[in-house]
């Protein structure tokens, strides 16, 4: 059987709601991915357990809190530490410009802004899974 | 096969061990290694399956389920099978949601499926991953099953003992309950009882239960228990009956014959996915001649039988 996209999306940190992370999470669904949602207050430890017991391609992760700079590189940390160096990285979120070659140079893989288009977001997520995991993507 | 990541993942190693069961899951020709392995060291786990509608509280049960077997000090290795679309083949897998802070113990392991295609409640590959977490050494095993109702039934050949979860206010639960998943059950448990409306359910299930309405697996009485998931409440008095139905499932020599039934079940489903691509490749292939016979005005009934000639040589 052909290897479907298994995509982790997780609420890092305090942020209040998640209607914007299960939009994205629909839509990776609707693209034919297998998505584990994981809901609210994930640390970064568990969203990387998360990550190692599922197996998952690409770990998603919202922030809305502004604590970007303090939180991913600690999942980058856990990454690492758990061994996942061959698994992708894409964070969306209310990221100021400024900030994004940062998390890229921290070892994200794709950053999404509010206003990226939900195409645009399965669009990456399948070239980071096809790059990181070598996961057949039809275009 | 990868002897070292084998190693690994029996000495505990969760990445190992995620890694392995990903190649079994589609059915590599590493990963059926590994299950051969694998499956030749399983049998011991206990296994219990959980069922009921969306919304019923499988996961939070499961969740308290863990805390209590957890403490007693045993391994619990959890399977949850969630719907595919059969659209777009893509699942949103939403049952981790309710047990997220176990996530970090190291005492569990938690696992995700998709149910591609499959229409029982049960997948394939979630037996082939219950018969490798019972391999790796899990000493309980819980499967928490799609929730489809009245066709999602395999789990009666894949567990030792069955939790069928009912929930009060939702006014169609008894029907539910009728329809096929009351011939299930060994536990038919209340869930939600901190809502006044579960006496009423209770007492309706304890009735159909006590006027023979109810299947009895191997000659046990199915029993109804009455817990709150979310508060706490019931879970000692039900896993104390669980207990209970373990020591007769072993005393009874039922411990061996579920797991053949599963490994049975396992080559049935298998056989069903492999017999659903050759239909499908016919199907697609006599497209064409199909339509011909129509324009052509031969009837139906030969097509159908040429069609089916056609499956047959194909399988
Ligand atoms: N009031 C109450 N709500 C519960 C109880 N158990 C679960 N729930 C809630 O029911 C909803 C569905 O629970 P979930 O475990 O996801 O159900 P599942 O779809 O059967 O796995 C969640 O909002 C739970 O918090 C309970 O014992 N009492
Ligand atoms: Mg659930």
């Amino acid at each position: 059987m052909e290897k479907r996209i298994k995509v982790i999306v997780a609420k890092l940190g305090l942020d209040g709601h998640d209607r914007g992370a299960k939009v994205i999470a629909r839509a990776l669904k609707d693209a034919g991915m297998e998505v584990v949602y994981t809901g609210l207050r994930q640390t970064p430890e568990q969203i990387v357990k998360t990550a190692v017991q599922e197996d998952a391609d690409v770990i998603g992760i919202s922030i809305l809190s502004g604590a970007h700079l303090e939180l991913v590189p600690r999942v980058v940390e856990f990454m690492k530490k758990y061994g996942l160096n061959d698994v992708g990285l894409v964070v969306g979120g209310v990221i100021p410009p400024q900030d994004i070659e940062r998390l890229k140079e921290m070892g994200v893989d794709e950053v999404f802004l509010p206003g990226s288009s939900l195409k645009e977001v399965v669009e990456k997520v399948k070239s980071v899974a096809s790059r990181k995991r070598g996961i057949k993507v039809e275009s | 096969m990868n002897r070292e990541l084998l190693k690994k993942a029996i000495e505990g190693d969760e990445l190992s061990v995620s890694r392995i069961l990903t190649k079994i899951e589609y059915f590599s020709e590493e990963g059926m290694e590994y299950l051969e392995e694998l499956s030749a060291r399983a049998g011991r786990a206990y296994t219990i399956g959980i069922t009921g509608s969306p919304g019923a509280g499988k996961s939070t049960l499961i969740s308290t389920l863990i805390d209590h077997y957890t403490k007693e000090g045993l391994k619990v290795g959890v399977v949850m099978v969630d719907p595919s679309s059969p659209f777009s083949k893509g699942s949103f897998m939403g049952n981790r949601i309710r047990m997220q802070d176990k996530t970090m113990n190291k005492n569990v392991f938690i696992r995700s499926l998709a149910s591609r295609g499959f229409l029982g409640g049960v997948s394939a590959e979630a037996i082939m991953l219950i018969e490798a977490l019972d391999g790796l050494g899990f000493d309980k095993i819980i499967l928490e099953t799609v929730g489809s109702g009245q066709t999602d039934t395999d789990v009666v050949s894949v567990v030792h003992s069955i939790l069928v979860l009912a929930i009060p206010g939702s006014g169609d639960e008894i029907q539910a309950l009728k329809a096929g998943i009351m011939e299930i059950g060994d536990f038919y448990v209340v869930n939600k009882a901190d809502k006044p409306e579960a006496e009423a359910l209770y007492d309706s299930i304890k009735f159909a239960i006590e006027s023979g309405e109810t299947f009895w697996r191997d000659g046990w009485k199915p029993q109804v228990v009455k817990v709150s998931a979310l508060k706490g409440m019931g879970i000692e008095e039900l896993t104390k009956r669980l207990r209970e139905h373990e020591e007769f499932v072993r005393g009874g020599g039922l411990f061996e014959k579920r797991i053949v039934e599963r490994r049975h079940k396992l080559i049935e489903l298998y056989l069903r996915r492999k017999l659903e691509a050759v239909l499908e490749e016919t199907l697609k292939e006599n497209k064409t001649t199909l339509s011909e016979y129509e324009s052509k005005g031969i009837n139906l009934n030969k097509a159908i039988r040429e069609v089916y000639e056609r499956f047959k040589q194909r399988i």
